[in-house]
């Protein structure tokens, strides 16, 4: 059965979204938070990790933001087939939340980024849609700082790189970020898929919230072991040592070529801004 | 964790005393830059034009905060990346520039010159942005307004907390913290 969902119901729930994920972190991030400043080993570490605690905790009494680089809008929705979207355009619907949601956020958006003139109220949107059997409507929000992404990176590997090459890139990407990305850092990983579906996987990664699991058990064996070889690296909270230079990792994976495995290595810093709505 | 309180401007003396992983809380003042105000200064210093602002014996802070909400002096103010501002770093330490506040790498061109021009490299909290704000008391637009977040802001702040990075003595608090923490470790 066809069901008709407004547009404008959309732009509100959006909008809704992004101010909460601006001034709150997620809960399951918190909990990692708090369990990484219990087991820090560096008194600095421990004192910053509190610091972000304290941070958020601030930030979502004055119903301020917790960072000023509330990033790019990311929004991914996920809609039934049976949904017919109505009252409008969906693109204009969603550029216009976006419009009025960052009113009081930073504007960190340049519309073209040769040019590099600033596009003012931090549109547009980078939009995705999937489409599924049923008649609802999911909408994931991701307010991406740039810090992170700047040192993120994808490399085509030939097959023959296999488990150990794919993990030697992982270490690489998180050493040359260091202090740049914020650490500690959600670490996401693509396997597989093309050049452009190994990053979505990755990105796909990042919104699994901590505390889970890749469901595959090749994969959680492989989340728990570069978990641990990563924090080896000893680059800690902010990059000043520690025992925390990252929360977790998190691997997301899909079919591939022969000919190939490709590999994408997203991060996210110490403020990660995600939101999912249902209608 | 043992912090020492300073008073900006930093005396060669002072910055001399000053050792890589040391706890700061700066009161005085700041001028905000980034990439696009970066941009424009070294615009202004290849055209010869006197600049809008003057550096010598500031402290530069790397940030583009967000908007000011209700009756604030300044919204959210954390640090942003200072190793995109490293192509601009040079000249900026010619002008007599003390100090940076940032976060992260530098390139080892502009470790090396910030030692020989005698200017200390510090780090804020990346993520502590609103922490951050309430240590800022005074703002104010002194340069290239139509940069928006990335104009140049003067500020003036209490009890600022950083970390130095970088002493004038070769020391790197990124570098010795590391290594004090590679390898397995123990769950306490």
């Amino acid at each position: 059965m066809l069901r008709q969902v407004p547009v404008s119901q959309i732009e509100a729930a959006v909008i809704e979204a992004i101010e909460r994920s601006a001034y709150e972190l997620p809960a399951d991030y918190l909990r990692a938070l708090s369990y990484a400043r219990e087991q820090e080993h560096s008194p600095l570490g421990q004192s910053i990790l509190l610091t972000l605690l304290e941070n958020s905790a601030y930030a979502q009494d004055q119903q301020i933001a917790t960072c000023q680089d509330t990033g790019m809008a990311i929004i991914h929705m996920t809609l039934g087939q049976d949904v017919h979207l109505v009252g409008g355009d969906i693109n204009q619907a969603l550029n216009s939340a976006v419009a009025r949601a960052y009113k009081d956020l930073r504007k960190s958006v340049v519309s073209d980024p040769l040019l590099r003139q600033n596009s003012g109220d931090n549109t547009p949107p980078i939009v995705s849609f999937q489409i599924v059997p049923g008649s609802q409507v999911q909408i994931t929000v991701m307010m991406k700082g740039f810090g992170a992404e700047l040192m993120s990176r994808l490399r085509m590997f030939p097959p023959a790189a296999g488990v150990e090459g794919v993990k030697e890139f992982l270490l690489e990407t998180v050493e040359k970020a260091g202090p740049n990305a914020c650490p500690p850092v959600i670490i996401g990983v693509g396997l597989g898929s093309s050049f452009d579906g190994v990053a979505a996987l990755a990105k796909k990664a990042l919104l699994r919230p901590l505390g889970t699991s890749n469901p595959k058990p090749h994969l959680e064996k492989l989340e728990r072991e570069w978990l641990e070889a990563v924090n080896n690296l000893g680059i800690g909270p902010q990059g000043f040592g520690g025992t925390f230079t990252a929360l977790a990792v998190h691997i997301e994976s899909y079919p591939t070529h022969i000919a190939a495995l490709p590999a994408a290595v997203n991060l996210n810093c110490s403020a990660p801004r995600r939101a999912t709505v249902t209608i | 964790m043992d912090e020492q309180r300073i008073k900006l401007p930093l005396s060669d003396q002072a910055i001399a005393a000053l050792q890589a992983g040391d706890i700061l809380r700066l009161t005085g003042t700041l001028l905000t830059a980034r990439d696009a105000a970066h941009k424009r200064l070294l615009e202004n210093l290849q055209q010869g034009r006197p600049l809008p602002v003057s550096l010598a014996g500031q402290i530069i802070y790397y940030v583009g905060p967000a908007p000011a909400r209700d009756q604030r002096v300044i919204g959210p103010a954390g640090p942003t990346t200072s190793g995109r501002m490293d192509p601009y770093t040079l000249p900026l330490l010619e002008l007599g520039v003390k100090g940076f506040i940032g976060k992260g790498y530098r390139s080892p061109e502009i470790h090396e010159a910030l030692a020989r021009h005698h200017a200390i490299y510090m780090a804020a909290i990346g993520g502590a942005a609103a922490l951050l704000a309430r240590q800022i008391k005074q703002s104010k637009i002194v340069a290239y307004p139509d940069l928006g977040p990335e104009a140049v802001h003067e500020l003036w702040v209490e009890d600022f907390p950083v970390i130095v990075v970088y002493d004038v003595h070769g020391g790197d608090a990124y570098q010795s913290g590391r290594k004090r923490y590679e390898g397995p470790k123990e769950s306490r």
